[in-house]
C-alpha cells in the first residue's frame, strides 16, 4: 500500500505508524515502546497526527492503512510531546550517573529535543521506596514512570512477580507478596527509565585488585564477545574476545579465562549424564541447568522435575570450581588468596554464586559477577575504550575452548554442544556434521527429532521462561510427551539477552549477538567439547577420582520456598 | 417489530445515551455486516457519573421495554447472543425483574468489575472475558473486535429503551434526564429530547430563583453553562446539576479531581500526571493558568481513553466562567 508521511509517498507492506517510519528512517520519539512487547501505548509520547483525523493518534499502536497521510512533526505535537514529557520527569527522580542508561537514556534525549522543563514539577515520587530482590536487582520506584513495561515482560516469563497494586489513588508498580522473583532481569532489559538495576559495587573488584596478597582470577561469559562491543559504539555483534582481555589486563587483573572452556566441562559432563539416563531410561527428560533463572523457577514452582535436572554445574561454576581446586593446586597457589571474578550476560549469576549447594571444598567458586553493562561502566570509570584496545591473547590453561563451547551463548547451544558429544558416546562413532540447525534462532520453542544409532531421540529447545512454563504444562497434561532432552534459557535468545546484557537488547539486535557466537564455532577446528585437550587431560590426570569429579562437577536442588524481598528505603 | 428496524433507527437519528452520542443505526450496522461467526451485544448498565442514575431508574421502571430493545438487536443481528452489565447495586436490585423478561432468551446478567471505568466498553469486554478491568486500544472498536475478538455491540441502557420503544412503535423522542444539586424537585425526568437546559429546568419546576450556574452532561466530566448559555441541549450524558453561585469552585473542582483520581486506571501519562497535577494545583486555590492550560491539552488531546479525554472540560470551563 502506500501511504503518506510528512508529505512523502511511502511503499509499505503494512504495520503500524512507528513501524513504518523506522523502516524509512523517519525518527518518532517512542518512549515505552519495546519491539520485544505488545505496544502498552501509555507514555503518550509518539503522538502523530493523521490528516481527517480530530485527534492525535499514538504510532506505536496505530495500524497504517492505504492513502493514510501522517504527519509526524508540527507545533502541537511538539507541544503535546514537550508536556507529557514534563510530566512523565516529574514522576522520575533523575540520578543520571548512577543510571543503567546512562549516555543512551531516551528520556534525556527527548527532554533535550523538545526543550523540555525537566523539573517543572516536583518529584511526586521521591519518597517511594526502593526494593531489592535477593541479592540481585534492586528496584528503585521512585525512578518508575508506569508504563508497566516491567510487568508484562515479567508476565510473558510466567513469573508475575511485578504486579500493579492501587495505594491511595494511584496504581504503583509493586514486587508480589506471593510470586517470586527468579532474578532473569527482563524487567531490567525492558524499562525506559533505569528503574531496575543489578546489585553490584565497584568496590568489590577494585579492592581486591589493590590487595598485594590477592590473585584476582577473571573469566568471561560466550556471550559477552559479542556484545559488550556495543557499549563502546561498535556494531552490534562485533566480536571483541581479545579486546576484552585487553581491557582486564589494563585493569591489572592476574589472570584472565574463558567461560566456554568451563562449557566444554559443562558439555562433557552433562553428554555423559545424558548418555546414562538414556541407558537406565530414568529421570528423562534431562533439563539443563545452565541457567540459574531457570533452576530457581522448578524448584519452587515444579519442585517434581527436581529429580530431572541436570546435576552439572553451570560453565561459570565448573570454571570457578576448577580455578579454585586443579588450577591452584598446579600453580601452587593457596585457593583462599584467589579472587574469582566472572563477566555474565546475566544478573541471575550473581544469585548462582552464592548458592551453597555450588561450594567447592566449601569455597565460592566464583566471588563476584560482573554483568556486561558493570564490566562496560568499570572499564569506563578507568577511562579504557574498548573499541580501541588492541586484542590481546587470554592466560594459558582456560583459554582454548571448542566451538561447543561458544555456542552456550545462545539458545539451543547447550543442547548441540551436548549432542555433539553424546551422540558419539552412544553411537562409538564419529560425528561427520556437528551443526544441528534445528535448534538454532530465536524462535521460542524448537523442536528437533535427532537420529542416535537406530533411535530418533526427541529435544526440545526454549528461549524464554513463559514459553517453557506452558511447555511443562503441556506435559502435565500430555500434550506433550516422549523429550529426551530440554533445554530452557529464561531470557529470550538466550544468554546473548540475557538480564545482564547491553540496553537496548531487542530481537534484532539478539540475533546478531548470537550470529556471531555461530561464526566462531564455524571457523574452530574442535567443534566438540569431549575433544578439547585441556578437557581431555583435566579427566585424566585429575577427575579420574570419581568422588573428586563429582565434588567439581555437580550441583544439587532441592525445594525452595520464596527469596527475600527487601525494601532498601 | 419494523421490518427494517435500521432504517427505523435512521428516521430517528437515534444517538447512543451513554453520552458520547454515536449514531445508533451506523453502530448497529457495523456489527450486523462484519463477518464473523459469533457476534455479542452488550447493555451497557454501569452508569458511574457523580449525581447521575437515570439508567437506574430505567431499569427500575421499564425493564420490559429495555429486554424488547436488547431483543430487536438479537434479532437484527445474525448468530448473536446478549449481556446486561450491570454495576454491583443494579445487579442486587433488578436481576429477578429483568430475569423475568428475558426467560428463554440468549441474554445473560453479568456484574461489573471495577470502577467507573468498569462501564468504558473495551474494559466492559475485558471484564467479561475475566480479565482486569482495563481500557484497550483503540482501534480496533468493539464492533469490529470487541467481546473474545467477535463484533461487538455496546449500547446503554437508554438507547436499549429507546430502540424497545420504537419496535414497538411507542417512540416519542423523549430523552431521560437526572436533575440534581441546588434544586427542588431532585429526580429523573422523562422528556422531548429537543428541549434546552433552560426548558428542562423550567418545566420540571427547578428553575432556580437565586444566581446559580450549571454543569450539564456529567455529574464530573459535564461543561459548566451560566444561566445566559442554558438555550442549548445537554451535551454527553443526560444530567443537569444546578450549583448556587456561592458554591467555592475549588471544593466543587476537589470534587471533581477526587473522582477522577479514584476512577482512572493510571494507565497513560495524561491522565495519571496530569490530574494529579490539577489536584495539586487546586489544593493551592490558586490557578497556575500556563501548567493547567498545557495539562487540558494533553488530556484532550492525547488521552488513551474517553475519561481523560473529557475530564478537562469541567475544570477548563468553570475557571474560564466562574473562577476567571
Amino acid at each position: 500500500m502506500i501511504i503518506i508521511i510528512n508529505g512523502k509517498k511511502i511503499k509499505t507492506g503494512g504495520g503500524t505508524i512507528l513501524e513504518v517510519a523506522k523502516k524509512n528512517n523517519i525518527e518518532i520519539p517512542a518512549l515505552c515502546n519495546h519491539p520485544d512487547l505488545k505496544p502498552g501505548s501509555s507514555c503518550r509520547v509518539c503522538m502523530v497526527e493523521i490528516k481527517g483525523n480530530k485527534k492525535l493518534v499514538p504510532a506505536c499502536s496505530t495500524k497504517v492503512y492505504p492513502g493514510m497521510e501522517i504527519i509526524t512533526e508540527s507545533s502541537k505535537i511538539k507541544k503535546v510531546r514537550k508536556i507529557n514529557l514534563e510530566l512523565l520527569f516529574s514522576q522520575h527522580k533523575e540520578e543520571c550517573l548512577d543510571c543503567v542508561w546512562n549516555g543512551e537514556c531516551s528520556l534525556l534525549d527527548l527532554a533535550d529535543k523538545y526543550k523540555v522543563k525537566i523539573n517543572r514539577f516536583k518529584d511526586r515520587k521521591s519518597e517511594y521506596p526502593v526494593y531489592q530482590f535477593g541479592n540481585v536487582i534492586q528496584f528503585d520506584s521512585s525512578k518508575c514512570i508506569d508504563c508497566r513495561n516491567c510487568v508484562v515482560a515479567c508476565h510473558l516469563q510466567g513469573v508475575d512477580f511485578l504486579e500493579i497494586k492501587e495505594k491511595g489513588t494511584l496504581f504503583q508498580v509493586v514486587p508480589s507478596t506471593k510470586n517470586d522473583c527468579i532474578y532473569c532481569g527482563q524487567c531490567l532489559i525492558h524499562c525506559p527509565a533505569g528503574a531496575f538495576e543489578s546489585v553490584g559495587e565497584f568496590e568489590d573488584i577494585e579492592k581486591p585488585l589493590k590487595q598485594k596478597d590477592k590473585i584476582v582470577v577473571f573469566q568471561f561469559a560466550p556471550s559477552i564477545r559479542s556484545s559488550i562491543g556495543e557499549e563502546f559504539g561498535m556494531p552490534y555483534g562485533s566480536l571483541v574476545t581479545g579486546k576484552i582481555v585487553a581491557g582486564l589486563k589494563k585493569l591489572g587483573v592476574d589472570k584472565i579465562f574463558d567461560t566456554c572452556v568451563g562449557a566444554d566441562f559443562t558439555t562433557s559432563s552433562e553428554a555423559l549424564e545424558v548418555v546414562e539416563r538414556i541407558k537406565s531410561n530414568k529421570n528423562l527428560p534431562v533439563l539443563t541447568s545452565c541457567c540459574p533463572s531457570w533452576v530457581k523457577f522448578l524448584e519452587q514452582r515444579y519442585p517434581q522435575l527436581i529429580p530431572n535436572i541436570s546435576t552439572t554445574r553451570s560453565p561459570q561454576i565448573i570454571l570457578g570450581s576448577l580455578i579454585k581446586t586443579y588450577w591452584a593446586k598446579k600453580n601452587n597457589i593457596d585457593p583462599k588468596k584467589i579472587y574469582s571474578v566472572s563477566i555474565m550476560p546475566c544478573v541471575a549469576k550473581k544469585f548462582e554464586i552464592i548458592r551453597p549447594e555450588n561450594n567447592v571444598f566449601g569455597m565460592h567458586p566464583v566471588d563476584c559477577v560482573l554483568t556486561t553493562r558493570e564490566f562496560a561502566r568499570l572499564l569506563m570509570k578507568h577511562k579504557i575504550d574498548l573499541k580501541k584496545l588492541k586484542p590481546v591473547k587470554m592466560d594459558n590453561m582456560f583459554s582454548d575452548p571448542s566451538g561447543a563451547g561458544v555456542i552456550y551463548g545462545a539458545s539451543g547451544g547447550v543442547m548441540e554442544s551436548a549432542f555433539r558429544t553424546a551422540y558419539e558416546h552412544l553411537t562409538n562413532t564419529k560425528l561427520k556434521n556437528v551443526e544441528f540447525k534445528q535448534v538454532r534462532g530465536m524462535q521460542g520453542v524448537k523442536e528437533a527429532e535427532i537420529k542416535v544409532g537406530s533411535k530418533k531421540r526427541k529435544i526440545a529447545v526454549i528461549n524464554g521462561l513463559g514459553l517453557a512454563k506452558q511447555f511443562l504444562e503441556d506435559m502435565k497434561l500430555g500434550k506433550r510427551k516422549g523429550y529426551t532432552c530440554i533445554e530452557v534459557m529464561a531470557c529470550p535468545g538466550g544468554c546473548i539477552g540475557g538480564g545482564g546484557q547491553p540496553i537496548p537488547t531487542n530481537s534484532e539486535i539478539r540475533e546478531k549477538r548470537a550470529l556471531t557466537l555461530y561464526q566462531v564455532d564455524k571457523k574452530k577446528k574442535i567443534r566438540k567439547a569431549h575433544e578439547n585437550p585441556i578437557v581431555k587431560k583435566i579427566y585424566k590426570e585429575y577427575l579420574k577420582d570419581k568422588e573428586l569429579a563429582h565434588k567439581v562437577l555437580h550441583t544439587s536442588y532441592s525445594k525452595k520456598g520464596r527469596g527475600l524481598v527487601k525494601i532498601c528505603k | 417489530m419494523p421490518k427494517n428496524i435500521l432504517k427505523e433507527l435512521k428516521k430517528y437519528n437515534l444517538l447512543g445515551r451513554s453520552g458520547s452520542g454515536f449514531p445508533t443505526a451506523l453502530k448497529w450496522e457495523l456489527v450486523k455486516k462484519a463477518k464473523a461467526r459469533r457476534k455479542y451485544i452488550i447493555c451497557n448498565c454501569s452508569e458511574g457519573e457523580p449525581k447521575n442514575f437515570k439508567d437506574k431508574f430505567i431499569l427500575e421502571n421499564y425493564p420490559e421495554i429495555v429486554v424488547q430493545g436488547i431483543k430487536t438487536a438479537l434479532k437484527t443481528i445474525d448468530n448473536s447472543s446478549a449481556f446486561v452489565y450491570l454495576k454491583k447495586e443494579y445487579y442486587n436490585s433488578f436481576s429477578n425483574k429483568l430475569s423475568r423478561f428475558i426467560k428463554g432468551l440468549p441474554i445473560k446478567l453479568a456484574k461489573k468489575k471495577g470502577g467507573y471505568l468498569g462501564g468504558e466498553e473495551t474494559v466492559i469486554c475485558e471484564v467479561l472475558e475475566g480479565k482486569k478491568p482495563e481500557p484497550r486500544i483503540k482501534p480496533p472498536f468493539p464492533t469490529e473486535s470487541g467481546l473474545w475478538g467477535c463484533p461487538t455491540l455496546v449500547n446503554n441502557t437508554e438507547t436499549f429503551y429507546c430502540v424497545g420503544k420504537i419496535s414497538k412503535g411507542e417512540y416519542k423522542k423523549t430523552r431521560f434526564y437526572t436533575i440534581a444539586g441546588d434544586v427542588k424537585k431532585q429526580g429523573v425526568y422523562e422528556l422531548p429530547e429537543k428541549y434546552t437546559v433552560k426548558e428542562i429546568l423550567k418545566e420540571t419546576g427547578n428553575y432556580p430563583d437565586f444566581d446559580f450556574f450549571v454543569q450539564s452532561g456529567g455529574g464530573a466530566m459535564g461543561e459548566i453553562l451560566l444561566p445566559k448559555e442554558l438555550n442549548k441541549q445537554v451535551q454527553g450524558i443526560g444530567s443537569i446539576v444546578v450549583y448556587n453561585i456561592k458554591k467555592d469552585p475549588f471544593s466543587l473542582m476537589k470534587e471533581w479531581t477526587s473522582f477522577f483520581l479514584a476512577e482512572n486506571c493510571d494507565k497513560c501519562t495524561p491522565c495519571r500526571e496530569g490530574l494529579y497535577r490539577i489536584d495539586e494545583i487546586i489544593a493551592k486555590k490558586k490557578i497556575n493558568k500556563q501548567a493547567l492550560s498545557d495539562i487540558f491539552l494533553v488530556l484532550k488531546e492525547t488521552s488513551l481513553c474517553p475519561l481523560g479525554a473529557n475530564a478537562y472540560k469541567p475544570f477548563e470551563t468553570l475557571i474560564k466562567k466562574i473562577i476567571k
